[in-house]
């Protein structure tokens, strides 16, 4: 061979060997990029959603202050706003407001918001994102003086404590996530309190009673069967059984509800119970593979049953990481929207849900649904309901990483 | 304290096993065979969902198909889909779920492929310390927030890019590329479990005949992890088919057959989300419709759910 014979370090070996090396260096800064790839989506992701939930707004007033009364209005006393406002809203809206209230119950503080809320009636007619509201401010300022010249330009955080509390309504500066958040906790409680047990006692069952039986084959190859099942099959499934098959039950019709059909929270909760009960079998399966065969020894050794030893042995042990598996489920299920919207959500409901037989709407719904609207300030007021959501997440994840750690200590 | 088990402490009473005997009577037992049963209905509940899905799914595809408007091979083979005038042809609500599924994969795959290798072949500790959560974190996002993303971000994007007249406000270009984001985590964590499990040997070896890191990692250890690499593939197509909100809010919301990725159309799941969340009455041929869809597009998945985890089985076969 030619090859052997030949110098190792001739002219054509080293260019050879650099040309190698160089195509190496050029691919490992290709897959660097390529990873960071997902860093710059996220961050562009957050910016998105960021620079929609801050930002500039044009407000115009219905009635400008200034007409109303020459003092600030703040400086009126009680008496003269409820005149203010008497004279301005119809009668019918005025004892509405009585009869939710009396006016002479009513601080000075109340009725200004009243008179604020009513008869000033501030609309907001334009509104720019917080990258336009920094960068461009002359061209906001001009755009308002052509379009809109007797409006006057206000920071606005979509994201407040009042657009916490704040229930739906047809108008984005009045809108809220109450109704939404509330409905999320009910289904999520309905959900834990059904998948938690459920999902526990079969991977109970899986690990440590069926032994590596044919029919723990089947339930394994199933379960991993259904974790890859798209979620919105979960939807049709839960509409056919829970909404329509179920429909009396989960209506609350045999509890002697009956103003509503089967598309309630309950149907919802139920839904999303079979979604994740996957998911959580699969992590406390492994939580329990964990647990040393020792102790489940040591206890029969001691004359436990094989319950007695699971209880008092094996589920102690394995609880954090349990727990942590079935956090990390529930917060894909806040998150899962396409199951509700096949399973009814409603997407305008202004009354709290009072039970699990209530109508409901959930966070991501609510999103969802202003997203969808050609407005630009629903899609403000989307992205302020993002943060709400990610938020949410976020803390749970940091709980999940929390007992992860806390569990990882007592292990050592 | 079981008291049955302190008595046998002292000698005075019946003989310590008769004594264990009768606090361990019948009754223990049979709570034993009831916890074991309950446990047992826990196990089954899972298996009783799939049930459950296929037997919806197949009775209410069974009274579509029955129905004198509907014929099995127009469904198969017609380019329309209009309820409204009995037109059930599934081709343009497939096309464009194969479509965006495509761009999904087109983005996902190279992407989830390169950070896969980088990951595994090339990261200092610290650096994967760093960069996995953050995949990890975009694998947690909601779906409904990657829609938001996709109209109000990728869509100005594209439309700066190739002008406002070629790329129409809702496309499934921008849904595709949306959801090739969302599955690049799946594909790289799954991919990368794939790189790892090849032996080291196998890298020192191509080291020891004078290969560079990268004809390293692209000649032997790519390679011999392929058929998990696929698998991760095939996984991350049957996620994109199934995905329902990034393309139900960004992609549109008309069934057009059409195979122009910057025009709108509408997926099998985002048709099946529109119509279910309008007023739909039960027992008509439209609800009837949405469930032989969902009939196609579980069979869809699972068969690609079941090739992927074949794959990945005949993988371990090999080095285990």
């Amino acid at each position: 061979m030619t090859a052997r014979h030949a110098p190792l370090a001739s002219a054509r070996f080293r260019t050879d060997v650099r040309a190698r090396h160089g195509r190496g260096r050029i691919m490992r800064r290709v897959f660097l990029a390529s990873t960071v790839v997902g860093l710059v989506a996220l961050m562009a992701l957050g910016y998105n959603v960021v620079k929609e939930a801050f930002g500039l707004v044009a407000v115009r007033d219905t009635i400008p202050p200034s007409r109303l009364s020459d003092r600030p209005l703040e400086e009126l006393s009680k008496d003269e706003l409820v005149a203010m406002l008497q004279a301005h809203i119809s009668a019918a809206v005025f004892q509405r407001l009585e009869s939710e209230r009396p006016f002479a119950q009513r601080s000075q503080q109340d009725v200004l918001d009243l008179v604020v809320d009513r008869v000033v009636e501030p609309e907001i007619v334009l509104s720019w994102p917080l990258n336009e509201a920094l960068l461009q401010r002359q061209a906001i300022e001009a755009t308002l003086a052509a379009e809109a010249p007797d409006a006057r330009l206000e920071w606005r955080s979509w994201l407040s404590l009042d657009f916490l509390t704040r229930t739906m309504s047809s108008d984005p500066a009045r809108a809220g996530v109450r109704t939404a958040l509330l409905g999320s906790i009910w289904m999520i409680a309905i959900t834990l309190v059904v998948a938690f047990p459920v999902g526990v006692a079969s991977a109970v069952y899986l690990e440590e009673y069926a032994g590596r039986s044919r029919i723990q084959r089947i339930i394994q190859t199933n379960i991993d069967n259904l974790a890859g099942v798209p979620s919105i099959i979960y939807g049709m499934l839960g509409l056919a059984i829970f909404v329509r098959a179920l429909g009396p039950l989960t209506s609350g019709q045999i509890f002697g509800v009956s103003d509503t059909n089967g598309r309630t929270i309950l149907s919802a909760g139920l839904t999303m119970a079979l979604l994740i009960l996957p998911v959580i079998i699969i992590n406390a399966q492994e939580a329990i593979r964990a647990v040393p065969g020792s102790l489940r020894e040591a206890a029969f050794g001691l004359g436990a049953t094989r319950w007695q030893a699971v209880w008092s042995h094996v589920l102690p042990y394995a609880l954090p990481g349990i727990l942590t598996g079935t956090i990390l489920a529930l917060s894909r299920a806040i998150g899962e929207t396409a199951p509700l919207i096949v399973v009814g959500a409603s997407t305008f409901i202004v009354s709290d849900p009072s039970g699990p037989f209530s109508k409901f709407t959930a966070l991501p719904i609510q999103i969802y649904n202003w997203t969808s609207r050609p407005q630009d300030q629903f899609r403000d007021i989307a992205a302020a309901a993002i943060l709400v959501l990610l938020a949410t997440l976020l803390s749970l994840n940091a709980a999940a990483i929390v007992l992860r750690n806390r569990y990882s200590r007592r292990m050592q | 304290m079981n008291p049955a088990l302190t008595a046998t402490a002292t000698p005075s009473g019946p003989s310590p096993a008769a004594s264990l005997r009768a606090g361990m009577g019948h009754r223990v037992r049979i709570g034993e065979g009831v916890i074991r049963v309950f446990l047992f209905l826990a196990g089954a509940l899972s298996v009783a969902t799939t049930i459950g899905i296929v037997v919806v799914l197949g009775s209410e595809s069974l009274l579509f198909f029955r129905d004198p408007q509907v014929s099995l091979v127009e469904f198969l083979t017609g380019t329309r889909w209009q309820p409204a005038i009995g037109d059930f042809g599934i081709w343009p609500l497939a096309t464009s779920t194969l479509i965006t599924s495509t761009i999904a994969l087109i983005v996902s795959v190279p992407l989830g492929l390169s950070a896969a290798i980088y990951l595994s072949e090339y990261a200092s500790p610290r650096a994967r310390a760093s960069l996995k959560p953050i995949l990890e974190i975009l694998a947690g996002i909601p779906t409904v927030v990657y829609g938001y993303f996709a109209l109000t971000f990728m869509t100005p994007i594209l439309r700066g890019i190739f002008g406002s007249d070629t790329v129409q406000i809702y496309n499934m270009a921008s849904g595709g590329i949306v959801m090739g984001i969302m599955i690049l985590p799946l594909i790289s964590s799954m991919s990368e479990d794939a790189l790892n499990a090849v032996p080291r040997s196998l890298r020192e070896a191509a080291y020891a005949v004078g290969a560079t890191r990268l004809e390293t990692a692209l000649r032997i250890v790519v390679p011999a992890a392929v058929s998990g690499i696929v698998a991760a593939f095939i996984l991350g197509m049957s996620r994109a088919l199934g995905e329902t909100m990034i393309v139900a809010i960004s992609v549109g919301s008309g069934p057009d057959f059409t195979l122009n990725p910057f025009r709108g159309a509408e997926t099998i799941t985002g048709h099946i989300a529109r119509i279910s969340g309008g007023d739909l009455s039960y027992n008509s041929l439209d609800y009837n419709s949405l469930f032989a869809l969902g009939l196609v597009l579980f069979l869809i998945t699972l068969t690609l759910n079941l090739i992927s985890r074949r794959v990945v089985a005949r993988l371990r076969e090999v080095y285990e």
